[in-house]
C-alpha cells in the first residue's frame, strides 16, 4: 500500500519540484535520486508480491501481479539508470550549446512525468485511466524529442504526436467497446472497466463486440508498440531526440505500450475462447509480428544514422515479442517475457554508448564514426557487446530468449520459423557489418570534458549476460507465474 | 412529449453532426474551420444533455458541461487567438480535389455503418442507432488529417476525432465512467496547448505552417 504511493506520488514530486528547480546545476542529481527513489519503492514492491502475491490497492483502482510487477521493476531500474547516464550527457549538451537552461527544466521535469505516466499504465486496473496515462506518455515525450528545436526534430515530433495522436484515438473506441460489452454482464460504473473484474467474466463478453475491440485496440496501442505498419514515427522519434529518451522510449515505453496490449488480448481471448470462435487475437497479434520482423530487419542495411538503425532494431524485436505473445502457451510466453527485460535491457545500454559515441565523434552518421577503441575502449567495448548481446549471439540473455521463441515457432508454427531465422539473420549481417568499423580502425573521435557515465552500460550488460548463462530459479519461477497469466 | 421526440431528436442531431463533419473536411477558410468545429461542439452538447435527460443519467450532464466548457468555448477560443497571433485570420487553403474527397468520405460512412450495425444491434439503449454515425465522424476526422497539409487543420481533425470519440461513449454506453472522461478531457486540452506551442515552433524554424516542409526525414 505505502510502497505503491511512494512509487507513483516520487515521480510526480520529481516533476514538480523539477519544473521549478530543474534548470539549476544540481538538478541532475535531484533527477537520479527521485528516480532511485522510484526504484527503490517498486523493489520493495516487487519483494511484497513474490511473498504474498497479487493484491489490490485503493478500492480496487490500482492491481499489481506478478505479470506488471516485473515490468514495474524494469521500468523503475531503467529509470534509474538512465537518469545516470542522462547527467554527464546532459552536460555536455548544454556545453555545446544544443540546449538552454530553460530545456533542461523541461527535460528533467517531464523525464520524470514520463516515469509517472508509464507506472501509472503499469498498475491502473482501469482500463480507461490505461488510455488515459498512455496518452499522457505520448504528451510528455513530444515535447523531449523536439528539445533541441532544430527542424528535423520538430519534424520528428509532430510526426509522433500526429501519428500516436491519430492511432491511440482508435484505443479509445475499442476501449468503448469493451466497456460497452462489459457493461450488458457487469451493470454501469467504473467497476465494468477493471480489468480484475473484465477477467473474471470474460468468458460471457460479447464475442462480436470484443473481436471488433481488439481490432481498434491492436492498431491503437500497436502504433506505440511501434508494429509495422504503424511504425513511421518511431525512426524519427528515436533518432531526433536526446539520446536519453531514446534509451527510454525504446527500452520502456514499447514495452508498456505492449503491456496495455497483452491485458486487453488476455479478456478478448477469454471472451472468443468461450464462444468456440477462431483465436483471432492471437492470429492478429502474430501476423503484425512477424510482419514487423521482417520489415524491421530490411530496413536495418538502408540505415546511414545510428540511432535510427536502432530504432528498427527494436521495431524488429518488438515484433518477434508480439509474434512470441500471439502463438501463446506457457513456453511462449515465458519466452516473450524474458525477451522483452533482455531487450530493454540491453537495447537502452547500446543508446547509453551510442550517445557517448556520438558525443565523441559529434556525429550520428555511421560512415563518419570510426575507431572508438582508440578513444575510449570503454565505450567502444560497451557499444560492441551490446550489439553482439541484441544480435542474439551466446552467451547473452537474448539468445536464450529468442532460441525459445524459435523453437516454440517450430514446434506450434512450423511454417513461420524459416521467416523469423532469415529475418534474423539480415538483422545479424547489417547490424554486425556497421557496428564492427565503427569501434575498431583509425579514429575520428575526439576527448570531452565530462567523463562518461559508463556504469549503467556494463551494469545492463552484466545482468544480461548473468540472464544467459544462469537463471535463478526464484527468478525463473515468477517469469513463469507472469506467463500462466497470459496464456 | 420528451419521452416521444426525445430519440427522434437524438437522431436529429446525430445527423447534424456528421453533416458538420463533412463541412469540414470541404472546408478551406480557417476561420470558418474553427467555427464549424465549434458548432460541432455544440451539438454534442446538446444530444450529450438530451441523452442525459431522456435516460436520468445525471453524470452525463456533468459530461454535457466539459464538452460545453472544453469544446465550445475554451478550445475555439485559443484556436482563434492561435490564428490571430500567426496572423492567419483569412487563410484559404488550396484544398486537393474536394469532390473525390467527398466520395471516399461517403466510402467510409457507408463502412461505418457496416461495422457498426452488429455492436448497435446488441445495444439496450435509446440511441444505439448513432454508433454508426459516431464512427462515421471519426473515420472523416482521420480522412481529414490525412488530406490536409497545414498545420492547423490537422489539429482541429485531431480535436474533431475526440468529438467523435465522446458522440461514440455518449450513444452507446451513455459515456464513460466520469474518471476517464475527466482524464481524456484533461489529455485533449494539454496536447490541443502541446500543439499551440509546436505551430509557433514550426512557424519560426520553417517560416511556414505547411508541413509538407516536413517531409526531409525519409529513408535514404
Amino acid at each position: 500500500m505505502l510502497e505503491m504511493l511512494a512509487l507513483l506520488a516520487s515521480p510526480l514530486a520529481g516533476a514538480l519540484v523539477l519544473a521549478l528547480y530543474g534548470h539549476r546545476e544540481r538538478a541532475a542529481e535531484v533527477n537520479a535520486l527521485f528516480s532511485a527513489v522510484t526504484f527503490a519503492a517498486a523493489a520493495v514492491l516487487t519483494a511484497r508480491i513474490v511473498a504474498h502475491g497479487p493484491m489490490h490497492v485503493l478500492h480496487e483502482q490500482f492491481f499489481i501481479d506478478p505479470l506488471n510487477v516485473f515490468l514495474v521493476a524494469l521500468t523503475a531500474f531503467v529509470g534509474m539508470t538512465t537518469a545516470l547516464f542522462s547527467r554527464p550527457y546532459m552536460r555536455i549538451e548544454r556545453d555545446h550549446g544544443r540546449v538552454s537552461a530553460a530545456g533542461l527544466r523541461l527535460y528533467h521535469s517531464m523525464y520524470q512525468m514520463f516515469s509517472f505516466t508509464m507506472l501509472l499504465v503499469l498498475t491502473t486496473n482501469n482500463l480507461g485511466i490505461m488510455w488515459v496515462a498512455m496518452e499522457a506518455a505520448t504528451l510528455t515525450t513530444v515535447l523531449l524529442v523536439a528539445l533541441y528545436r532544430t527542424p528535423a526534430s520538430l519534424e520528428a515530433a509532430w510526426k509522433y504526436f500526429i501519428l500516436c495522436g491519430v492511432g491511440i484515438a482508435q484505443a479509445l473506441f475499442g476501449t468503448i467497446l469493451v466497456y460497452f460489452a462489459a457493461e450488458r454482464v457487469l451493470g454501469p460504473g467504473v467497476g465494468s472497466l477493471l480489468w480484475t473484474h473484465l477477467d473474471a467474466v470474460k468468458g460471457s463478453l460479447e464475442p462480436t463486440v470484443m473481436s471488433i475491440a481488439f481490432v481498434f485496440l491492436l492498431v491503437g496501442y500497436g502504433t506505440k508498440v511501434g508494429l509495422v505498419p504503424l511504425h513511421n514515427w518511431l525512426p524519427d522519434a528515436h533518432a531526433e531526440g536526446p539520446t536519453p529518451v531514446s534509451a527510454v522510449l525504446s527500452g520502456l515505453l514499447l514495452n508498456v505500450a505492449l503491456y496495455a496490449l497483452i491485458r486487453c488480448k488476455v479478456i478478448t481471448d477469454g471472451s472468443l475462447h468461450q464462444a468456440g470462435v477462431l483465436p483471432f487475437a492471437s492470429s492478429l497479434m502474430m501476423g503484425f509480428g512477424l510482419l514487423s520482423v521482417v520489415v524491421g530487419a530490411f530496413f536495418l542495411s538502408r540505415q546511414r544514422d545510428i540511432k535510427r538503425m536502432f530504432a528498427y532494431s527494436s521495431i524488429e524485436h518488438m515484433g518477434l515479442i508480439a509474434f512470441a505473445f500471439g502463438m501463446g502457451g506457457p513456453v511462449a510466453s515465458f519466452a516473450g517475457l524474458l525477451h522483452m527485460t533482455m531487450h530493454s535491457l540491453t537495447k537502452s545500454a547500446i543508446f547509453f554508448a551510442v550517445g557517448h559515441a556520438t558525443q565523441k565523434t559529434g556525429t550520428q552518421l555511421m560512415e563518419n564514426i570510426r575507431g572508438l577503441m582508440r578513444v575510449s575502449p570503454t565505450v567502444g567495448w560497451g557499444l560492441m557487446l551490446g550489439t553482439v548481446a541484441i544480435l542474439g549471439m551466446p552467451p547473452f540473455g537474448v539468445f536464450a530468449s529468442e532460441f525459445l521463441i524459435l523453437t516454440q515457432a517450430i514446434a506450434l508454427r512450423p511454417w513461420a520459423a524459416p521467416i523469423l531465422l532469415g529475418a534474423l539473420g539480415i538483422a545479424f549481417a547489417a547490424i554486425f557489418g556497421k557496428v564492427q568499423p565503427m569501434v575498431f580502425g583509425d579514429t575520428t573521435a575526439k576527448r570531452l570534458p565530462h567523463p562518461p557515465a559508463l556504469l549503467p552500460v556494463f551494469a545492463h550488460l552484466g545482468i544480461v549476460l548473468l540472464f544467459g548463462l544462469y537463471m535463478p530459479p526464484y527468478l525463473a519461477d515468477w517469469y513463469r507465474q507472469a506467463a500462466r497469466l497470459i496464456g | 412529449m420528451l419521452a416521444h421526440y426525445g430519440p427522434q431528436l437524438v437522431n436529429l442531431f446525430a445527423a447534424v453532426l456528421l453533416l458538420l463533419a463533412f463541412a469540414m473536411l470541404a472546408q478551406r477558410r480557417m476561420l470558418s474551420l474553427i467555427n464549424l468545429f465549434a458548432a460541432q461542439g455544440f451539438v454534442l452538447f446538446l444530444t450529450t444533455s438530451l441523452v442525459a435527460a431522456l435516460t436520468g443519467q445525471h453524470h452525463l450532464y456533468w459530461s454535457a458541461l466539459l464538452t460545453l466548457g472544453l469544446k465550445v468555448i475554451l478550445l475555439p477560443w485559443i484556436l482563434h487567438r492561435l490564428i490571430r497571433k500567426l496572423n492567419i485570420k483569412w487563410d484559404v487553403e488550396t484544398l486537393f480535389n474536394i469532390p473525390t474527397t467527398m466520395l471516399v468520405g461517403i466510402v467510409l460512412v457507408v463502412l461505418a455503418f457496416n461495422l457498426a450495425l452488429p455492436i448497435s444491434q446488441l445495444a439496450g439503449t435509446v440511441t444505439r442507432s448513432t454508433l454508426g454515425i459516431a464512427l462515421a465522424s471519426v473515420l472523416l476526422s482521420f480522412l481529414m488529417m490525412i488530406t490536409r497539409s497545414k498545420a492547423i487543420p490537422q489539429v482541429i481533425g485531431f480535436l474533431a476525432m475526440e468529438n467523435g470519440l465522446f458522440f461514440a461513449a455518449t450513444g452507446a454506453v451513455y459515456g464513460m465512467p466520469m474518471v476517464v472522461e475527466l482524464g481524456v478531457a484533461l489529455d485533449v486540452l494539454v496536447g490541443a496547448l502541446i500543439l499551440g506551442i509546436f505551430i509557433f515552433q514550426i512557424r519560426e524554424r520553417f517560416d511556414s505552417l505547411d508541413t509538407r516542409n516536413l517531409e526531409r526525414l525519409k529513408e535514404h
